[in-house]
């Protein structure tokens, strides 16, 4: 039973066709990853999952619900690539708007933002405005914001570009208990490395997805050394049948 | 309630923005004041040089609000050319010359109407004038008479400004995006801007009533409380032509672009200028602005119940709401649930 599940999407901008009939599948649980270069389609393809875009043709399903819809809403949460914070206001002032926009009990609230802050580990800038905050703590404090209600389903849309690598890893030892916990996870990224920590890559050329399978499942079909060599060679054969 | 999470996140986004603060607040009092210095600080006082008058007309001429100096027709020339003076009165073969600067039609308009002046007093006319005043009084000036639309400029202009310029931040910072990607719905979004700026610009028309009222002590014969209830309603209508319009624009020097176009045309609707145009009137009935300062100079002027201008009270309520819905249906564009 797939959780995400996306059926000959296109998505035309225009006269630019910006997404080519994708079709993906992804189980509940599973750290799914979309790999390709800036410009070849990925935040396109995830706004087209969380209902923000509509597709041209074809269907954006979660849990058999069509996207967009009030109810899958709740139980998603996304992080776009710029923080989209209110950095006007404190952390705390934040995580508590987005609390109650996820219509978390009142009573709730407040702990849960403790909770999330010590996750995250921000605990001690809580009453510090955003203004004054780095850029690795907006990328911590838009995961944050993100997770505020304990989501089924998190997308991520280049949750790791431009911050340092201690915190880089510190992510990923977050997304990966999540996924422990069984939140189903979804993140673009363009950084080959990475994409080998997901479960499952698609990779992602000029609109079109040109493989996807497992990390290693890649590499072997390909006679790779790398998902960089993998992805040269699918960007110039094409993917197998079996794959796509 | 997310309505109220919306308004109160913007009620605490504002109150730490001094400067939009007093933009709303002070901005409207300060302008408001200078016209009040413009218009309401007294005639302008003309400077003439006379030269060989007869005196019974210097005389008449000195009664006048004007300044006279005794100049030869050389210097006077020169002080014309030099604009120490703003004209030059002369008796030449038994008629009386006068040479004005010319450059400013204010000064140019105070020296004639001091020659008239004059002129009457040596001889009055026969028939003596009495005026009856129907409504504001011979005392009622330049401000009396645009105050109640500037009241409502004021209001309309520096509300559209603010909320426009907030609600598209909210796109260009992507946190509308992160709120359409949550369970919130298009019309909450929108009510809760409404509601959030609605307490501020509510804030702000009373101020600017009561300033202009109470310190600028404008003209004003009927109920205060019927003046606020139409800025009130004026400023939810530029609330909402303000949110909404942002949507449209992609930064804010787009949503500035709209101020020439939308906002600075409808002046010259508020019955401050008479078109000589009647096509050019009927354009005016589309302004929400034309609605709110006919309304106050009802109420401030002549002193009109509400239940008399509720043409003007619905159509500025009509248009806040249609307004509103509008950007409820324009929002679509970012998520269409």
């Amino acid at each position: 039973m797939a959780f995400v599940e996306l059926k000959h999407v296109t998505k035309r901008f225009k006269n630019e066709e910006v997404l080519k009939d994708i079709s993906l599948a992804i189980p509940p649980g599973e750290l799914f990853g979309l790999l390709g270069p800036s410009g070849s389609g990925k935040t396109t393809l995830i706004k087209m999952m969380l209902g923000l875009l509509q597709p041209t043709s074809g269907t954006a399903n979660i849990e058999n619900t069509t996207m967009p819809s009030l109810k899958q809403m709740r139980t998603i949460g996304y992080m776009a690539q710029s923080d989209a914070l209110y950095n006007d206001l404190t952390a705390r002032e934040n995580l508590l708007f987005f609390a109650s926009i996820y219509g978390i009990r009142k009573s709730r609230r407040k702990r849960r933002v403790e909770e999330i802050a010590k996750m995250v580990d921000l605990t001690d800038h809580l009453d510090k405005l955003l203004a004054t905050f780095s850029g690795g703590m907006l990328r911590r404090m838009s995961l944050a914001a993100a997770l505020m209600h304990y989501p089924k389903l998190l997308v991520l849309d280049e949750p790791t570009v431009g911050i340092d690598p201690v915190l880089r890893a510190s992510i990923w030892r977050d997304l990966k208990d999540l996924q422990n916990q069984g939140t189903t996870i979804i993140l673009t990224t363009h950084v080959m490395d990475e994409a080998e920590k997901c479960d499952r890559l698609a990779m992602l050329r000029d609109g079109r997805i040109i493989a996807q399978g497992s990390p290693d499942e890649l590499q072997s079909e390909s006679h790779a050394n790398s998902l960089e060599e993998a992805f040269l060679y699918y960007g110039q054969h094409g993917a197998s049948r079996r794959m796509v | 309630m997310r309505i109220w999470a919306i308004a109160k996140r913007i009620m605490q986004q504002m109150v730490r923005d001094k400067r939009s603060m007093a933009l709303l607040f002070i901005a409207p009092l300060f302008i408001m004041t200078l016209l009040w210095l413009v218009f309401d600080g007294g005639d302008y006082e003309p400077a003439i040089a006379v030269s060989d008058l007869p005196a019974p007309f210097e005389k008449a001429l000195e009664k006048q609000d004007v300044h006279l100096e005794s100049m030869t027709p050389q210097q006077a020339h020169q002080a014309l050319e030099n604009q120490e003076v703003d004209a030059f009165v002369f008796e030449k073969n038994r008629h009386i010359h006068m040479t004005v600067e010319g450059s400013d039609a204010t000064a140019t308009g105070a020296v004639k109407n001091a020659l008239i002046q004059a002129s009457e007093e040596l001889a009055p006319k026969k028939q003596a004038l009495d005026v009856a005043y129907l409504y504001g009084s011979d005392d009622l000036n330049m401000f009396d008479n645009i105050g109640s639309a500037l009241i409502a400029f004021f209001v309309f202009f520096f509300t559209f400004l603010i909320s426009g310029i907030s609600f598209l931040r909210e796109r260009t910072q992507g946190t509308l995006e992160r709120l359409l990607a949550m369970p919130v719905k298009r019309y909450e979004i929108v009510a809760g801007y409404f509601l959030g700026f609605g307490i501020f610009v509510v804030v702000q028309s009373v101020l600017v009533v009561l300033y202009a009222v109470l310190v600028l002590d404008i003209y004003m014969v009927g109920q205060l409380w019927e003046v606020l209830i139409v800025a009130i309603l004026l400023a939810f209508s530029a609330l909402g032509l303000g949110t909404l319009l942002s949507t449209f624009a992609n930064n804010e020097f787009q949503v500035m672009q709209f101020i020439p176009i939308v906002v600075v045309p409808q002046i010259f609707f508020v019955g401050l200028f008479h078109f000589g145009y009647d096509w050019l009137e009927k354009i005016g009935k589309i302004m929400p602005l034309h609605y709110g300062a006919d309304a106050l100079k009802e109420i401030m002027i002549r002193n009109r119940p509400l239940t008399d201008i509720w043409i003007d009270l619905t159509v500025i309520a009509g248009l806040a709401i249609v307004f509103l819905l509008l950007n409820v249906v324009a929002l679509k564009k970012y998520r269409k649930l």
